[in-house]
Order: structure tokens, then sequence, then C-alpha cells
């Protein structure tokens, strides 16, 4: 009998030590992190959002922590302590099938993008392998008052009435969008140093000026990397705009042809990707979904590289534009 | 005392033998329907990797699926087959009976109404935070502590009514996993020390204490006990055995925090966990050699015994799974490998390639000791050579795979590209999980000829003395 107490009575005081040291105690100790500045509770609608999210499991292919690492740069700032004060159960995940969505509301705050996406992710990124979450959804044959039809491609549209996204999609859709990083105090010492880097690219201003009219009238800007443009338009712009540059009729404005796209003076072009757009009307249509900012997630040669892509690609012809002239845009302001 | 519980095995003992054999049987059998629906649920998964818009619907969906395979694996199939052998193992290394059958069986109903329950709970979206492994709701992992509970109360009655002087060291990793396990489950259900990061860190312990503390014990039982008994010779070294006990009892627990490399957790929280990840090389290294020089110099046995075959996969994949999990965890590898397939891949290679290798191979040694009837040859045939080429396939195609995956995230490419490039993958996964699949329906067929199927009657080995080993 001694044995046996010393074999199972022994290990199991040891391991409830261990247990209490690896498990319990880290646990105390971190479950008093104080939330960071501007870390807020979620709303009621927000907070069943989340429930919706974790009954179908979407942290499984979804992370919400981004890692001091380069490669995850593209998803906000590295995640602090403070960011998880209000997040029980944790929703850190531990597959990337598809991207994180840490700061999901700030890169991606299109309403209509993110209901065509749930309802099939298909109908805005062809290659996506992300389950349709089409019964969040009713079809009804007219949208009731106050709500909103789904402007889904026609390839996806039910063949009879419209679709709404039920109250359930209503409460997931306020919790992705509820999904921002809020600055952390060390990054107002990040933000200065972009701004001064985008300053001292337009130190002298004259030269930014004459870089204006210099690279209108030159055809080749030539520092513009083609595949780099197009591997920043896929990554940023084509979720919306699509790969073909035709956007989704009814959603998303097309590039292709599009007039401040094709015209020789690009201020509205650099302005509308550095500083986004609210109601645009592209050729004579309205869009209602906003076009989210770019200015605080990249610098002026890629915002320059993008827009030289839009504006070479799918049969445009606009005058390419130049580091310097977004870096003007960017010193100016909103 | 003694004599009374002598004289009560000498007259009951025919009886007993029947009680253990059926006992064992039947976790066999449940487990294996766990296993067949488990890993069908995750070919079902594989296939939508391919086909997003395939099986459509609330119940149907990816997110609500991913639990019910991981959860049904570990405690449907792989839990309740390393208890019923357990408990096989303890009564027989320890010369004696069962300290009650009546426990057995509640234990056994606990597990699979527990389950059963989370099984349905998951499908309906009753998922208690998406926190891996331990997604069923808390009442219902109370039912799954109650099973474990009962099970340490039998495992420990059995063992201290043993005839023989010692304690055959298989029991040393049975009985200590299940009583690690009860509190590994009692930590995981308090809420108190759970908000935020504190869950964040309870997670990292608890994933890798609930596969560690759990499953990797339990197998390595089977090792110590079915090992010796398949080759007529006593293990290698019963020291390193000991040893290797307690060095995995003290590094094993350390090591959770690896799941959160680079997380907001602290960071020496994170780098205690690598440094005991590289400690884990003893306990890891030390008890495969043991099982690996026990062996020495039986090819000619291994080639004609599939429950040798079985049990070297097990040994290898509980080297090479368990070394890879040392590497992952440093930091310049995390840094390709985590949130990818890659992650996929090792977890197969250990829960598949190890645990269910290692159940299989004790299933296959033991349970025809039990029941007198044997599998077909052709049957046992089948079972090792798709389950070794399918876990083979799916293993390298997710860690080629995972690796791309990983590279590309690291040379700035759009993200989309990260899933473009996984298509040929995925779809080898698919070759892979389906010729597993295969192979556990011709499990089911020889647990069947084991059991309640009229087959052939166990060959000599079966008339060996039962304590040989021990």
């Amino acid at each position: 009998m001694n044995k046996l107490l010393l074999i199972a009575g022994g290990s199991t005081l040891v391991y409830a030590i261990l247990a209490l040291m690896m498990g319990v105690l880290p646990g105390i100790l971190l479950s008093g992190t104080p939330p960071g500045p501007e870390v807020k509770p979620l709303t009621p609608l927000q907070a069943k959002g989340r429930a919706i999210y974790v009954a179908n499991g979407c942290s499984y292919c979804h992370t919400q922590q981004v890692r001091p690492l380069p490669q995850d740069k593209i998803f906000g700032r590295p995640s602090a302590p403070g960011d998880f004060a209000y997040q029980t159960p944790e929703l850190l995940g531990s597959e990337r099938t598809g991207p994180d969505l840490t700061n999901i509301g700030m890169r991606q705050s299109s309403e209509v993008w993110q209901y065509i996406h749930l309802y099939n992710p298909r109908a805005v990124v062809p290659e996506s392998v992300m389950p349709a979450f089409d019964w969040m959804f009713q079809v009804v044959d007219k949208a009731p008052a106050g709500v909103t039809a789904i402007a889904l491609p026609r390839a996806f549209a039910p063949p009879d009435g419209v679709v709404i996204p039920t109250p359930d999609a209503q409460a997931l859709l306020a919790y992705l969008l509820s999904l921002k990083q809020p600055a952390l105090p060390g990054d107002a010492a990040n933000a200065a140093g972009v701004s001064a880097v985008a300053m001292s690219g337009a130190t002298s201003t004259a030269d930014g000026g004459a870089a204006i009219s210099v690279g209108a009238a030159t055809p080749a800007a030539d520092r513009y990397d083609a595949a780099k443009g197009q591997t920043l338009f896929t990554a940023n712009c084509a979720a919306c705009h699509q790969t073909t540059g035709e956007g989704l009729p009814g959603a998303f404005p097309p590039l292709q042809g599009n007039a401040a796209v094709n015209d020789p003076d690009a201020t509205t072009h650099i302005r509308v990707v550095l500083y986004g757009l609210q109601g645009a009307d592209v050729g004579g249509v309205v869009y209602s979904s906003p076009m989210p900012p770019f200015a605080e997630t990249l610098g002026d040669a890629d915002v320059a590289h993008i827009i030289n892509y839009e504006r070479s690609a799918w049969g445009n012809h606009g005058a390419p534009v130049t580091t310097q002239q977004v870096a003007a845009e960017r010193a100016k302001g909103k | 005392m003694h004599t009374s519980v002598a004289a009560h095995y000498s007259s009951a003992s025919e009886t007993d033998d029947r009680a253990l054999a059926s006992i064992f049987a039947a976790y066999t059998i449940t487990a294996t329907a766990w296993l067949l629906f488990a890993t069908g649920v995750g070919i079902l998964l594989a296939y939508k990797f391919g086909a997003p818009d395939f099986g459509r619907g609330a119940w149907l969906t990816f997110g609500r699926l991913r639990p019910i395979h991981t959860n049904a694996t570990f405690y449907g199939w792989a839990s309740i087959a390393l208890v019923g052998m357990a408990y096989y193992v303890a009564a027989r290394s320890s010369r004696t009976f069962l300290y009650s059958a009546k426990l057995g069986w509640i234990g056994l109903a606990l597990f699979n109404l527990a389950a059963l329950a989370g099984t349905i709970a998951l499908d309906l979206g009753y998922n208690d935070g998406n926190l891996e492994y331990r997604e069923w709701p808390w009442p219902i992992r109370l039912v799954f502590l109650a099973a474990l509970v009962v099970t340490a109360w039998n495992l420990i009655g059995t063992v201290a009514r043993r005839r023989t002087d010692d304690i055959y060291l298989s029991n040393w990793y049975t009985i200590g996993g299940v009583l690690w396990t009860c509190i590994i489950a009692v930590v995981a259900i308090l809420p108190w020390y759970q908000y935020g990061l504190g869950q964040v860190s309870v997670s990292g312990y608890y994933m890798h204490n609930a596969v560690g503390m759990w499953f990797t014990p339990l197998a390595l039982g089977i090792f110590y006990y079915a090992l010796p008994k398949l080759l007529n010779r006593p293990i290698y070294s019963y020291a390193l055995g000991v040893f290797a006990f307690w060095t995995n009892l003290v590094f094993y627990p350390v090591i959770g925090a690896h799941h959160f490399l680079f997380s907001p957790l602290p960071w020496w929280l994170q780098t205690t966990a690598i440094v005991f990840s590289v400690a884990m090389l003893v306990p890891v290294w030390g008890g495969s050699a043991n099982f690996l020089l026990t062996m020495r110099g039986r090819v000619r046995d291994l080639a004609h015994s599939y429950p040798l075959m079985f049990i070297l996969v097990g040994v290898i994949g509980y080297l090479v799974g368990s070394t890879q999990g040392t590497v992952e965890a440093f930091r310049s590898l995390q840094e390709v490998w985590h949130f990818t397939n890659f992650t996929i891949g090792h977890s197969h290679l250990t829960m598949y390639g190890f645990v269910t290798f290692a159940i299989w191979g004790g299933v296959y040694a033991l349970l025809p000791l039990a029941t007198g009837t044997e599998p077909g040859r052709a049957g046992l045939m089948l079972h090792f050579w798709m389950a070794v080429v399918g876990s083979f396939i799916y293993v390298i195609s997710l860690s080629i795979g995972g690796t791309i995956q990983g590279l590309n995230w690291k040379s700035g490419a759009p993200f989309i590209q990260s899933v473009v490039d996984m298509q040929a993958y995925h779809v080898w996964r698919g070759v892979g999980g389906s010729l597993m699949f295969l192979s556990h329906v011709a499990f089911a067929w020889n647990v069947w000829r084991m059991t309640y199927g009229h087959a052939a009657k166990a060959t000599p080995l079966a008339a060996l003395p039962a304590a040989d080993a021990a």
C-alpha cells in the first residue's frame, strides 16, 4: 500500500503543485491585467455578436492576436496585454486559415462588404474557402422599412426576392465592426514618426510642387514596379474593387474606366486612397458603402504603387504619380 | 484479509476473467464507434477545404464540426479505448481481478454520455468559448470528470489488491495519468482566474496538459505492458522507465505557454515554456530508446506480428512527433510555422501516429488474450497499411503546405495567396485522410471479429502466463 501511496499520491502532489504554478497562478496574476486606454467593454448587441462568433467556431480559422513580427503588420499593431481586458472567453486562436480579425473593423469597415462576404465569401473573394453563412440571412419579397437589402452579385443572389440579414447576422456584423485596435500611448510616438517621414518627404514643398508637374508630364514614373503594385492592390483593394477592377455592381464602384482614376490630375485619386470616401458618385451611381482610409496603414511609396497600378491596368490610362505627390497630399492633411 | 482475497480469487476467477474481458471489449467497441464517427466528420471537414459550399447550414458549418472532430477523437475514441486497456493491464499485471466491474460499467456509461452530450451541444452551437479541447459546456465536462474519478478509484482499488510485490510500471503511468487529469479538468472548469489574458495562460496550460498528461502516460503504459508481452522478454531498462516517468511529470506541465509564443503573455512565461520544451527530450528520448532497445534484434518477430508493427509505428510516432514539438517551440521556427497547417500535421503525427497506433497495438496484442479470439490476418494487413500510408500522406502534405503558408506570409504576399497555395496540399490531405478512415473500417471489422464474431481461436501466444511481462 505504501508503494501505491508514494507513486499515485506523490506524483499527484507534484503535479498539483505544478498545475498551481503553471495554470492557476499565472491565471490569477494575468486576470487582473488592467484594460488599455480606450479599451472598452462591448455593447449588448456586440456581445451577442461575439457569442454567435463563438457558437459557430469562427476562431478555429481566424486569430485575434497580432504578433510583433513583420508578417503581422498588415493586421495592425502588435497586440498588448491591455487589449484583452474584456475578452472572456479569449479568442486568440491557434490557426490562421483566414486572416487575423483583431482590427477588422478598421481594415474593412464596409457594412455592405461584410454582409456580402458573410452571405457567401466567394461573391467578393473567389478563392476563399470560408463557409457561407447564408443561413443567417433570409429571402423576402421586399426589404422592410429601415432595412437595406444586401447588394449581392447576380450569380449569388436568389432567383426571386431580396436578401436581408437576420438579427443574428446584424449582431455578428456589429461585433466584427467593433474590432478596432485602440491606439497605444506608445503609438503616438510611432504615428509621429510616420508623419515625420511624410513631412520629410515633403520638406521642400517647392520640390514637391515641381515633382507634381514633372510627374504629370513624365509618362514613366521611374521606380514604379508593376508586380509590387498588383500585389499591394490584391492585398488591400481587390476584396471590394475585385481583381478585374470592375467592382461589384450596386455595391462597390469600378476602377476600370473610372473618371478619377483616368484624370490627368491625380489629386482626387490620391486623396481618396489616403482618406477614404463616403457616398461616392461613380458614373452617375451613388455607392452607400464607405471606402476605408489607408493613410494609417500604407506608406507613401506603397500608395503610389497602388495608384499607378490602378492607373495602368484594365485599359486605364491615367498619368502615373510619384511618391512625392502622395507625400504632399498626406502633408496637407484630410 | 489477505487470505480471504486469495480465496475469493480462486473461487471466482473464471467469472472475474469474463467480467474483465467484457469490460475491455465494451470499452474498445464504443471507442471504435467514436473513432468512426469522429474521423467521418474529419473527412467532411477536409472535403470542405476544396468545396466550401458543400454541406451548408448551421449544423454542418465548419466551425461547429471542427470541435466535434477534435473532442470526439480525444474524449470519445482515445480516452475510452485507453481506459478500457488500462483496466485490463492493471488487473493482469497485478495478477488480480478488477476492483469493481460495476464501477467499470458506470465509468463507461459516463464517458459515453459526456461524449454524446458534448457532440450534440457543439452542433447546436453551445461551445464553451472555442477554447481548444475544452469546448464542451462545463456541466458536460463535469460528467467526464466524474468518469475520471470513477476510473481512478477503480484502478487504484485494483492495484491495491495486487498479488505481486511491485507495482508494474504501466500502472504508474495509467493511474498517474488519470489522477493528474482530474486536476487538469478541475483547473479548466473553475472560472475565477480565467478572465482575458488570464484565461489565455490557462488555455496554454490546459491545451498541452490535456494531451501530455493524459494521452501520453496512458499510451506509454500500453507500451510498457504490451511490448514485453508480445516479445516475451522484459523491458530493456525498468529504471529508465521510472526515470522517464518522473522527468515527464516534472517537465511536461511547464511547456503549455509555447502555444502562445509572440502573444501578449509575459515573455518569461513563454521562455520558460521553450526551455522545458527542450527538456522534454529527456523523457521522450529515454522512453523511446527503452522501447526500441526492448525490440532490438527481433526484426523477424516484428515482421510477423502486426501488433508489434503497430507498436513500432507508435514508438516512432512518439519519438518523431515529440521531438518535432520541441523543435516547433523555438521562436525562430515558430515565426514560420505558428498558425499554419504545419501544426495540424503535428497534432496528427502525435495523436494519430503515436497515441492511436499505440492503442491499436495494445488492442491487437491484448484483446485476443481477453476474449480468446483473433482477427484475420487480411483485416490486420488492410488496417495497418492503409493507416500507415494514409497518415504518412496526411502529415507530409500538411507539413510541406504549412511551411509554404508560413513562408508566404513572411514574403509579404497578399494573404489570399496562402489560401490558394494550400489547395493542392488540402487535396493530398483529403487523400491521406480517406485512407485513414478506410483503415478504421477495417479496424472496426477486426474488433468485431475479436469480440462477437466467429474467428479463429487465439494463437499460442495467448497461452503464455499472463504475468510474464511483470
